[in-house]
């Protein structure tokens, strides 16, 4: 196993390079804390962007912020805090549920897309990501997008990138879009709810004026005995007095709720966006994404034929994350059958290796766009060197 | 003018054409066939009036069936296809070849289902812009893209340049509110991509697909995100004695922490073309004006615009003015949406479409006025401020070919300005014909290379809206 840790883009090609030929497969990594995401990959060299960090550009009156893929999350958010910014999609810490160590970078939040609870408002990690360096696999170092967040010029790569895994190139350096942290942030919480009752106040509140910045379901036993339904409103302090009450009086038909503020709130915010309820447990972890009002239906489905199945909502409903015993095949085809005639996708994120290598682990792609994928990933990586199998079967 | 090349039409395809139209014939109604020369005439052009190509056909499809199989019979034929929404690209990315045929997607234009819990519409391409937003807005929905052709461009088109609007600074451009699309590929096969769900399954195909200018397929119906509107929203003009003080006030509002739905900047000149014309009350006296909207309760609002007034009177604003009724709202957006329309009273001209890092403002500012001048010109200038995206209106007479040939090069010269202080060749409109010889300009070799090959994967053989986006010199396949 060779561990080749680049510090320079110009290092990073000349690396790429010299493999294209032996057509030597590559890991990609960033901080090693989401490796368990996707299908196992026969890996002999790793390709890591540790040696790549720094801050590259941040103008907060611009709202823009550029670091090396390497950078850790950490640092981006900490220098984002100190004046008052953050990024808009509260991206998931993946280390308490894969149970993992060691850093998050900003590179994997683009190459996995990783989004949070503030998806739902504010977009994913896609729709901030602005522009991206990165090495393809002809070992050629290419830029899409930019610094300024409104940009038509040409094909969207950026897009094709994020939540590509690294499977089409190795990111060299990433661009967000960011926006000011708000004043303050409350937490509304109903108790008692059905999954359904739930998630038709949160379909409600969602299609209200007063604008909820996340909107979760927590059932029973999910963290406390009572469910719990969360809607979090984020604004400057007085909209915040005037839109929790008018949202109280509009959703007055499911109770009364109560309403959290500082660590309380916070807290409970980083369980949903890491899934902690789920942590640390033998069962393998799916998440589902479909129209928030089929939430409660899918889960129905799969919990007629999976005895065990627990799960919450995020995304107002349209977030399902599920845990079922891990068994033989994670409950593959309960999943996706439940899913097929809903629309949506379901992507196993936890589950042991021999479980990932056997059921797909994304959710299979219909013949053209099937096709369509395999031929970015040869247009990106032509000896296919890049997490070869990550995503899809030969992809 | 004359400047732009198209490519030399295949005299192959051409001495066929009776064949190819008659094969087309086999394949839709014959009402969506147009095949004489004065009915092809109102799809020779777009927005872009100065360049005209009389097409082979046009084709107006009334299902994604009969898409798919003018499609599949195109490619089967080697005939260039070029997709139109409702022809209203500034950019020429409507504009026709002789050796091509048109598929228009003017009759899919209906409404095909609402959902007020899932907050999604799909609708099929060439339903309007404010078609959407006008289906919605009983039960208080709205459509968050706007670009100011809202009223006759579509959907399909919409996605095809993932247009912008005035209101992206809070709700994002096209391709942040598009959930799902059916397209159909070259070889006539139909393909759904994402839905009523958020984000992809595989690799983001729909995120590739905006703003792809119909190189990649046709988009024949989409499934929008509708937003819940704000309680209410009050636009504000706020004067300012120089440029460099609205530029300077706009960075500081967002620096406070404020994103206002809107802010939008105008130069003198257009103040004076749009008040001539829209009779908004724009005040006269000040070199540049910011329309700043809020949105919210009248609370909210009122919270909201004391705090961007105190930033503004540190920077100096001259002129406030609150839109004190819904006439005046509406006043105030007709002057900025109108200010294109307007400019053609007075003068022709050719509307650019930039980007620039908003902490050069100023500086470009300055630097459009001199290239222009440099020309023996005049320019207006409107912008979204709070994004940078530029839209210098640069003035001519068209019946000069020397003077139009001027104004044409002075646009180039301030699309390369921005790339040189770190923006971009097109915010919202594309690249059309238009800035496609300048795609060279912001991107080297290797990342042409790569977005032409990624395109192969959907045209090997550069069929699809082939004169567009890319440089006709050093095209790859694969």
């Amino acid at each position: 196993m060779t561990l080749h840790i680049p510090t320079t883009e110009a290092q990073a090609c000349a690396i790429v390079k010299s493999v294209i030929d032996s057509t030597t497969p590559l890991s990609i990594t960033g901080g090693n804390t989401r490796a368990g995401l996707g299908r196992p990959t026969q890996t002999q060299s790793t390709l890591s962007s540790a040696g790549l960090t720094g801050i590259t550009l941040y103008e907060p009156a611009e709202m823009v912020i550029g670091a090396r893929a390497g950078t850790p999350l950490a640092e981006v958010q900490k220098t984002l805090a100190d004046r008052g910014q953050m990024l808009p999609f509260e991206p998931m810490d993946h280390r308490a549920l894969l149970g993992t160590q060691g850093e998050p970078t900003i590179g994997a939040v683009a190459a996995g897309n990783i989004s949070g609870p503030r998806r739902i408002n504010a977009g994913a990690a896609r729709d901030s990501l602005i522009g991206i360096r990165l090495v393809n696999g002809r070992g050629e170092a290419i830029k899409s997008g930019g610094r300024v967040m409104k940009n038509v010029t040409g094909l969207d790569l950026v897009k094709l990138v994020a939540g590509s895994h690294g499977t089409l190139g190795f990111l060299t350096e990433v661009i967000f879009r960011v926006l000011p942290a708000p004043e303050r942030i409350v937490t509304l919480v109903w108790r008692g709810l059905s999954d359904e009752a739930a998630v038709a106040l949160l379909c409600t509140a969602l299609g209200s004026p007063y604008e909820p910045f996340a909107a979760a379901h927590l059932p029973a036993g999910i963290g406390a005995e009572q469910p719990r339904t969360l809607l979090r409103l984020e604004n400057f302090s007085d909209s915040i007095d005037y839109r929790s009450r008018e949202l109280i009086a509009l959703l007055a038909a499911h109770g009364v709720p109560d309403m959290i503020e500082g660590e309380a709130s916070a807290g409970l915010w980083l369980d949903v966006r890491d899934a902690r309820f789920f942590a640390g447990t033998e069962e393998a972890v799916w998440r589902l994404s479909v129209a928030p009002t089929d939430g409660p239906k899918a889960t129905a489905a799969i919990a007629a034929r999976v005895p065990g199945a627990r799960w919450f909502y995020d995304w107002g409903g349209g977030l399902v994350w599920l845990a079922v015993p891990a068994g033989e095949d994670a409950a593959a085809s309960a999943v996706r059958t439940a899913i097929r005639p809903l629309g949506g996708h379901a992507t196993l994120v936890r589950a042991p290796v021999a479980i990932r290598a056997a059921v797909p682990v994304f959710e299979p792609l219909p013949e053209p766009l099937m096709r369509v994928t395999a031929g970015i990933k040869t247009s990106f990586d032509p000896a296919g060197i890049f997490e070869p199998g990550r995503m899809y079967a030969g992809v | 003018m004359s400047a732009i090349a198209f490519p030399i039409p295949d005299q192959s395809i051409l001495a066929r054409r009776e064949e190819i139209v008659a094969g087309l014939g086999r394949l839709v109604a014959p009402d969506a066939l147009i095949t004489a020369e004065d009915e092809r005439r109102p799809y020779e052009t777009d927005a872009l009036t100065a360049y005209r190509r009389l097409p082979m056909a046009v084709v107006l499809p009334s299902t994604t069936e009969e898409v798919a199989a003018v499609l599949k019979f195109c490619g089967e034929q080697g005939v260039p296809v070029v997709p139109r929404g409702a022809g209203t690209s500034l950019a020429g990315g409507a504009i026709p070849q002789e050796d091509a045929v048109v598929i228009g997607v003017s009759k899919m234009s209906r409404i095909l289902q609402i959902d007020y819990a899932n907050r999604t519409a799909k609708v099929q391409a060439g339903v309007t812009n404010l078609a959407v937003t006008g289906e919605v807005s009983v039960e208080g929905f709205f459509y968050a893209p706007d670009p100011s052709s809202q009223l006759a461009c579509s959907i399909g088109g919409n996605i095809g340049m993932n247009s912008g609007g005035a209101h992206c600074l809070k709700y994002g451009v096209t391709t942040n509110n598009v959930l799902g699309v059916t397209m159909v590929m070259l070889d006539g096969s139909i393909v759904e991509i994402g839905g009523a769900h958020l984000d992809s399954a595989g690799y983001d195909v729909l995120g590739l697909i905006n703003g792809s200018e119909g190189q990649l397929g046709i988009i024949t119906e989409a499934t929008v995100r509708i937003l819940r509107a704000a309680e209410g929203a009050r636009p504000v003009l706020f004067g300012f004695p120089t440029s460099e003080q609205a530029g300077a006030a706009v960075a500081a509002i967002i620096g406070a922490g404020i994103i206002p739905v809107a802010m939008e900047f105008m130069d003198k000149p257009a103040i004076e073309i749009c008040e001539a014309f829209a009779h908004a009350g724009y005040p006269m006296d000040v070199e540049a004006l910011l329309i700043i909207e809020v949105e919210g309760s009248d609370i909210e609002m009122d919270a909201q615009l004391a705090r961007i007034v105190t930033i503004a009177r540190e920077h100096g604003v001259k002129t406030v003015k609150e839109s004190k009724s819904a006439m005046e709202a509406a006043a105030i957006w007709k002057g900025r949406k109108s200010a294109f329309g307007a400019t053609g009273r007075i003068a022709d001209y050719i509307c650019m479409d930039g980007t620039i890092p908003t902490g050069q403002l100023p500086y470009v500012l300055r630097r459009m006025d001199e290239i222009v001048k440099g020309y023996g010109l005049r320019v207006a200038n409107v912008f979204h401020a709070g994004d940078g995206n530029l839209h210098p209106l640069i003035l001519y007479n068209c019946n000069d070919p020397v003077e139009a040939q001027k104004a044409e090069d002075a646009g180039m010269d301030i699309l390369k300005l921005c790339v040189e202080v770190g923006g971009c060749l097109t915010g919202e409109h594309g690249v059309g014909i238009e800035k496609r010889d300048l795609m060279s300009f912001q991107f080297n070799p290797e990342d042409l290379h790569q977005q032409m090959r990624v395109r192969a994967v959907f045209d090997q053989s550069w069929l699809l809206n082939p004169a567009k986006v890319f440089p006709l010199e050093g095209r790859v396949a694969a």
